[in-house]
């Protein structure tokens, strides 16, 4: 059984995890964005209209880091779009599950977008649905990773991952 | 991510021009006029054409509907005992939108504002107070159901595509799709498909920037430059850019690998992919891989149906993507997912893989609507000014190419006539 002392610390532990990730995001670290993967990881963005309708179709999905690596490779360069930066705002992180190895989380963030005009935008409300688990060094790493946007409209194009 | 685009005031009077026979010079005013744009909600919406409205296997069931558009008009397709109804989605009393769920379920439709209801054909079924209430007078003797239903549409089907029309004057679907376009329609739509959802994007643009687009193989190892970073070695493919025979509004573009001897069926072709060691190598490449389904193993199949419709097989990956434009600047494109009921696990894993290719995020295909806002921002103001469409304009006979830009000035040659410039 685990105490109360205990849950915050894990949860605690959590936060300052995802607020380095959003942190990496935010300030174009994305070759360290990966790192916060294990490395048979899933990571997924998709509509929620498709999650509540059961439906698979994503925006994005990586089966592996590797596919995550790839990603980044091609957006720094292969894909052409806009310079932008992210600003995530992330809240309501609550631990769904917890069985002593695999922690399940949910929690929600805005991202806004500024472009090259300097003018800002919401650009996505969502949910993150993530299952962590420690590494061989107790680092708490991301197994799985689904982003459910809101905002199913995608103003433009989606490069960075949320 | 760009800078909001504004419309300049529609000129009154200012007559649309287009310069050349040909198709070669495209004012750039049909990209922002809203005069333009309301005559194509007109004489194209609501003109000769049928408007792509989603695939069957979205509304499986008996009285399933789904919310979309034929053009900038609301409408609701919805699956009936006899077939399909399509309806505009305003209730005949007011004028308030009916139906307010982009999916569901239901034999009838009421409206919240009075509670007028309908039948799912669009029929008028009850009127509240209808006879007055109390011996007090209610709807007028004269008033009928029969009178005041919801605006019906014509819909038909093909293949399982479904489509409306607001004209009597549309040729049958088949005829519509026309004798060229029919046979790769069939390709894709030769056995029973289940559908896997959708993503959205919203672009800055003008709706016909995006039908250029698709209609324009020029661009394509210019502007996406995937698999030329990862040095992915496409050789010995074959092209094809077809038009639409009759009106040239509809298109196919294709490039089909030739198959090496001994290729078997069903085999992983990822190993056919080679990258050199001097450039960038991807680490999981099988998302480029392609499963053999069809006769010929094509890699991209893209195919817009004039006016909202875009099919499209990029190696395994099975879309139909929706074009409705919102206003002289705007477009939302709507890539609908689909595979097929008896596909296998492993192939149902592919396509969800390749959907990593397109869509708002996807490597080969995120730039088109970055180069479409491009195009938007830097015609607006100089409506007069004309776009240049030469590339193999003296051999419009051509088809076995992706170096052309025929199929585009065929396309405007369409539009001018639906348009009367």
């Amino acid at each position: 059984m685990t105490s109360k002392t205990e849950k915050l610390q894990l949860w605690l532990e959590l936060s300052e995890l995802q607020a380095r990730y959003v942190s990496a995001l935010d300030n174009d670290q994305l070759e360290a964005w990966t790192e916060f993967f294990t490395e048979d990881c899933r990571y997924e963005i998709i509509p929620k209209e498709n999650v509540d309708a059961g439906l698979p179709a994503p925006v994005i999905y990586c089966r592996n880091r590797k596919m995550l690596r790839d990603r980044v490779l091609s957006l720094r360069h292969a894909n052409i779009f806009e310079g932008h930066t992210y600003r995530h705002m992330t809240s309501g992180l609550v631990v769904t599950s917890n069985d002593g190895e695999t922690i399940t989380t949910t929690s929600s963030y805005i991202v806004v977008i500024t472009g090259q005009n300097g003018e800002s935008n919401v650009y996505q409300a969502g949910r993150y649905d993530d299952e962590l688990v420690r590494d061989e060094t107790g680092e708490l790493r991301y197994r799985k990773k689904r982003v459910v946007f809101d905002t199913l409209r995608v103003q433009t194009l989606l490069a960075t991952p949320i | 991510m760009s800078e909001t685009v504004i419309s300049p005031p529609a000129p009154i009077g200012r007559a649309v021009h287009f310069p050349q026979a040909d198709g070669s010079r495209v004012p750039y005013r049909v990209f922002s006029s809203q005069e333009v744009y309301e005559r194509e909600q007109e004489r194209i919406y609501r003109g000769p054409t049928w408007n792509f409205l989603g695939l069957e296997a979205e509304i499986p069931n008996l009285n399933d509907f789904k919310s979309t558009f034929v053009g900038d008009t609301p409408v609701v397709v919805t699956r009936t005992a006899d077939g399909f109804a399509c309806w505009v989605n305003r209730c005949a009393h007011r004028g308030a939108m009916v139906c307010r769920e982009k999916r569901g379920n239901a034999a009838s439709h009421t409206c919240v504002y009075h509670q007028w209801s309908y039948t799912c054909e669009g029929d008028l079924q009850g009127v509240p107070f209808r006879r007055g209430q109390k011996g007090q007078a209610g709807m007028p003797k004269s008033f009928t159901t029969e009178g005041n239903g919801l605006h019906k549409l014509r819909v038909a089907s093909y293949k399982g595509l479904l489509f409306a029309s607001f004209s009597d004057e549309t040729p049958p679907l088949p005829e519509y799709l026309g004798a060229e376009m029919r046979p790769w329609i069939d390709r894709l739509f030769h056995k029973p498909v289940e559908y896997l959802g959708c993503t959205r994007q919203y672009s800055k643009s003008n709706w016909k920037l995006y039908l250029e687009n698709v209609k324009d193989p020029y661009h394509a190892s210019l502007l996406h430059l995937f698999h030329t970073t990862f040095n992915i070695f496409r050789v010995g493919m074959k092209a094809r850019s077809i038009p639409d025979a009759t009106h040239g509004l509809h298109s196919i573009i294709t490039a089909t690998k030739i198959e090496e001897a001994g290729d078997t069926a069903a085999a992983y072709n990822a190993q056919n992919i080679r990258s050199m060691d001097d450039g960038f190598s991807l680490e999981d490449p099988e998302l480029l891989g392609q499963i053999k389904e069809f006769d010929e193993l094509t890699t991209n199949h893209i195919q817009p149906i004039f006016p909202q419709l875009v099919i499209q097989q990029i190696h395994n990956t099975l879309v139909c993507r929706q074009l409705l434009p919102k206003g002289p600047s705007n477009f939302e494109l709507v890539f609908h997912f689909f595979g097929y009921a008896d596909d296998t696990p492993e192939m149902r894993e592919l396509r969800m893989l390749q959907a990593n290719l397109v869509g708002p995020a996807g490597y080969i295909s995120m730039e088109d609507t970055e180069a479409t806002e491009l195009v938007q921002r830097g015609t607006f103001r100089d409506a007069d000014a004309l776009s240049v469409l030469d590339m193999a304009r003296d051999a419009p006979e051509q088809q076995e190419t992706l170096i052309t830009e025929n199929l585009i000035r065929r396309f405007w040659l369409g539009y001018q006539k639906l348009m009367g410039y």
